[in-house]
């Protein structure tokens, strides 16, 4: 590697226009935001502006961002994050390991066909649920059949938790499979071979050796379910709005930016402290790391 | 012989996709014994071993262990351990943890455990590393824990994957000698796979030379150097020179053939043979003169000096005997002046006693 | 579990377990039932597309005669084509300088250069709707011609997409062999020509891979649109979303499946561009 001194000409050629556009039009705006969070709206002649605002007049959103009714929302859409990501842990274990145990000529076409929803936009699988789960849907009309229902499916917790399992569940498939493939399958036989069994050799060798895969998976699947906004929008209606739905509401309906800078910036600190819990975890099992 | 340890009783593995690994294999190991399964890669041996521990099964064929039949116990509960080509030690347990826990999975209680894993580490001489992390070791301490590991759960028979092909050769001769230490005061069953003829030579009690899935010959070690049975068996141990000869007339105790060069020689054997059959010979058998040797019972033939390559203790001379037969004599160089006392061109006799020719029928 | 050994299976054989075969049958049925029916519905002559009536092309003649949904397309695939253009360059110079040289805060600036992959989308959008507002964008972009209204939309997916390329095209750069760029100069080739004769074609799955996760991600991308787009312009996305809380359509299942067809096209001619370079990898 080069130091960025023997070739000035061309280091500032490469770095000038990522380096621009990262700063304007990210790093600046997300500047805009955090001045807008601590404002608040102009006061003129005595009424409240709808375009004006008061610059850095102090830290009254954040008090109401920890507000019992926006702290519930923020503690909710955290537990409703945690299940969809424990939920898609479940079933993305076994199936990266399955692919990874399947013979050679079906596993490329067994990973293609978990990826393939990945390419598929997110709002029209999402979309795609609703027309399976609403009440006269195609899953209310099949149990219709048999006598059952209907149940009302959408607009409440439980379509929002299937609807990100369903949509971020390649996250979590990738990175397990990227890990269990590269497992020395010999640390597998050695574990039976000493006399554990095959559920005791999966808990005390498979999962700690395939840690840092889960991790990243976890993270994978945790923050973008943390910061969704259309599933639990499309889904979830006015019975589960997430801390997303909060935010969104307050640049649109509400017209109230300050407070929904507040909240973006809370969103934010979740999240970096998600991804320090994971360098912390990383760190910790560096040894296993395979 | 007394009821044996392991016996494996025409096994044969078919993976899928047609190849045949093993292919209707018999084999009986005596308790105690230090038993080598030997044969170039690919010849099927590892996977006989995995089958032995449980990792594989037979597609046909019975293996029994301690006189039961294994068809249907996985190796959890197999009476077998084994140690892995790559070791197989966790990472992410400590040395004392790896050697405990075959212990603690079976539900062996605390205190034994301990006591027994400090044993094994003591046995292993790494008392003095139990703590540490197997990333901090060297693969030749690595070993040491898979063996401790494997040996602390007292297993009727041990199975070892190339213990040694990880290993740099001081490490290899250091450890071979560790092996059959261990071997003897543990008194278990060794089962050792190699494709090293020297570590199978000199630590095995006896040996099963194996070649595409099929046993060519099982013996003890001289016997297999001496009196191999096969073409294969004969290459594949030490050096031979193999010389094709017809057979004129055959008795009970001996063959006349003759081969190319050679003339008519009466070679002894027992065996009934066809046609042809190949004379092989050991190159530290064959002797150098520089005409021909005066006694009338030993095998002569004439030749030229090809190549002399010195070896240090040996030399090795290649003779080029009658059109297309080379010999390959090992000479001992046995004074500080002489060396092989040949020079490439110079004209030479080998001979060698009729009793030193083994006589192969395939 | 096991107890039984099946002859000829070993204990790792978990590809021949039926529990394993059952539970890979039912998540995938899982993820592939909606999108098959979101297909097959949108060829349903019903109108209210909830049971079968009878196929049928109609639903695409509708969508293709609605002008505000073709348009919303349209401008969809010229953002994306546009964003994904400016990423795979600027993201590929990231990826090249930070593969190149070492200099002061590398670290910390490829934290901030990692940032816009891992911030929720909605905080971006938000932080850009604030910023094109206030720098006056959104006003500007409202009454200028096509394309030229999609600009800031396309300057948002850039700023999110590039970051992705810079991404997997340095891990492409990673495996490269210092020594057949010195080989090149030492034969004569000017570091220009080092740059358009090896490099390059080395980077070039890389570039692929790049372009097309930077093509999928701003044709998905609904919410930093939904926020950046002025209130004139709309993309597919946001065309569908409005469309979708006014209830479902068989016009919208026709629309999806053509996009859907898009993308896996995309993604397939992408694959197969980057098979022949893989296997050349040596």
């Amino acid at each position: 590697m080069d130091n960025w001194k023997d070739n000035r000409n061309v280091f500032w050629t490469l770095a000038t226009p990522g380096t621009f556009w990262l700063f304007v039009f990210f790093i600046l705006p997300l500047g805009f935001l955090f001045v807008m969070s601590f404002s608040d709206k102009a006061i003129i002649d005595g009424q409240i502006s709808i375009t004006e605002y008061d610059y850095l007049t102090g830290v009254t959103n954040y008090f109401r961002s920890v507000e019992p009714l926006y702290l519930q929302i923020m503690w909710k859409s955290i537990w409703v994050s945690a299940l969809a990501t424990a939920l898609c842990l479940l079933t993305a274990y076994p199936i990266a390991f399955g692919i990874c145990f399947a013979p050679d000529r079906w596993k490329p076409l067994l990973l293609l066909l978990v990826v393939l929803p990945f390419w598929i936009n997110l709002l029209i699988r999402t979309y795609a649920l609703i027309a399976v789960f609403r009440t006269q849907g195609y899953l209310n009309l099949t149990l219709g059949v048999a006598g059952l229902g209907p149940y009302e499916m959408l607009y409440n917790n439980f379509a929002v938790i299937f609807g990100l399992v369903y949509v971020y569940m390649p996250f979590m498939v990738l990175p397990l499979y990227a890990t269990i493939e590269r497992l020395d399958k010999s640390f597998l036989e050695a574990s039976l071979d000493l006399g554990a069994t095959q559920f005791t050799t999966f808990l005390k060798v498979t999962v700690p050796l395939t840690m840092p895969g889960i991790i990243t998976g976890i993270i994978l699947v945790f923050i973008p379910c943390l910061g969704s906004f259309l599933t639990p929008d499309l889904l979830g209606g006015a019975n589960a709005i997430m801390i997303g739905n909060v935010i969104e509401r307050q640049f649109k309906a509400a017209n109230d930016w300050p407070f929904g800078a507040a909240l973006s910036f809370m969103l934010m600190y979740a999240t970096l402290a998600a991804l320090m819990l994971r360098a912390f975890l990383a760190s910790r099992s560096k040894g296993v790391d395979v | 012989m007394t009821e044996p340890i392991v016996s494996i009783r025409g096994v044969s593995k078919k993976f899928p996709g047609g190849i045949i690994a093993v292919d209707n294999v018999h084999v009986d190991i005596a308790q105690n014994e230090f038993f080598a399964l030997l044969g170039p890669s690919g010849c099927g041996k590892t996977t006989l071993l995995r089958m032995i521990s449980g990792l594989e099964t037979p597609t046909e064929g019975q293996i029994m262990i301690g006189g039961e039949d294994m068809a249907l116990t996985p190796p959890n509960k197999r009476p077998t351990n084994m140690v892995f080509q790559s070791y197989a030690v966790f990472p992410h347990m400590t040395v004392e943890d790896n050697v405990a826990y075959g212990l603690r999975v079976t539900g062996v209680a605390a205190d034994e455990t301990t006591r027994r894993t400090a044993e094994a580490l003591e046995m292993v001489k790494l008392s003095h590393l139990a703590k540490r992390k197997p990333d901090q070791m060297s693969g030749g301490q690595r070993q040491r824990v898979a063996l401790a590991r494997a040996l602390v759960k007292r297993p009727k028979v041990l199975l070892l994957d190339e213990p040694l092909s990880a290993l740099d050769a001081k490490l290899r001769d250091d450890m071979r000698m560790e092996l059959t230490r261990l071997q003897e005061t543990v008194g278990i069953t060794f089962i050792i796979v190699t494709h090293d003829q020297d570590e199978a030579l000199s630590m095995a009690s006896r040996i099963a030379v194996m070649d595409k899935g099929a046993v060519q010959q099982i013996a003890t070690p001289s016997e297999l150097y001496e009196q191999p049975t096969t073409r294969f068996v004969a290459d594949f141990i030490g050096k031979v020179n193999l010389i094709d000869a017809k057979v004129l007339s055959t008795t009970a105790k001996a063959i006349t053939c003759e081969a190319k060069g050679l003339g008519k020689m009466s070679v002894p054997t027992n065996k009934s043979c066809g046609d042809t059959v190949a004379i092989a010979v050991r190159p530290e058998k064959l002797k150098l003169s520089v005409s021909k040797p005066a006694d009338a019972k030993l095998l002569a033939i004439a030749g030229k000096v090809r190549d002399v390559a010195y070896y240090g203790d040996t030399s090795h001379v290649v003779v080029s005997a009658s059109d297309g037969l080379d010999l390959q004599i090992n000479v001992q160089n046995d004074t500080r002046t002489g060396g092989s006392g040949v020079e490439r061109g110079q004209k030479i006799w080998v001979s060698w006693a009729p009793d030193d020719s083994i006589v192969l029928t395939e | 579990m096991a107890a039984l050994l099946k002859p000829g299976s070993g204990p790792l054989d978990y590809g021949n377990r039926l529990w394993l075969k059952c539970l890979f049958v039912l998540i995938y049925l899982m993820l592939y039932i909606p999108i098959i029916t979101l297909i097959a519905f949108s060829f349903n002559t019903d109108k209210r597309g909830i049971v079968w009536r009878g196929f049928t092309f109609d639903n695409y003649v509708k969508a293709w005669n609605n002008s505000a949904l073709i348009e919303a397309l349209t401008n969809s695939i010229v953002i994306a084509i546009i964003a994904t253009i400016i990423s795979t360059v600027i993201g590929a110079m990231v990826a090249l300088m930070l593969w190149r040289f070492r200099f002061p805060f590398k670290g910390t600036y490829e934290a901030f250069m990692g940032l816009p992959i891992v911030i929720p989308e909605i905080c971006m959008g938000v932080a850009l709707l604030l910023f094109f507002n206030e720098s006056g964008m959104m006003e500007f972009v409202v009454n200028t011609p096509w394309p030229l209204n999609l600009s800031n939309i396309i300057i948002a997916h850039v700023a999110f997409c590039f970051p992705f390329v810079t991404v997997v095209v340095r891990s492409r750069l990673v495996g490269f062999n210092r020594q057949l760029e010195e080989a090149s100069k030492d034969l004569g080739a000017s570091e220009w020509q080092t740059f358009w004769k090896v490099i390059v074609p080395f980077m070039m799955p890389g570039l692929v891979a790049g372009a097309l996760l930077a093509f999928t991600l701003s044709l998905d991308d609904f919410v930093i649109t939904f926020f950046t787009s002025g209130p004139e312009t709309v993309t597919f996305p946001v065309k569908v979303y409005s469309l979708v809380r006014r209830g479902v359509s068989p016009e919208i299942n026709a629309a999806s499946t053509v996009l859907i067809v898009i993308t896996v096209v995309a993604t397939v001619i992408a694959m197969k561009l980057q098979a022949p370079a893989k296997a050349g990898k040596g």
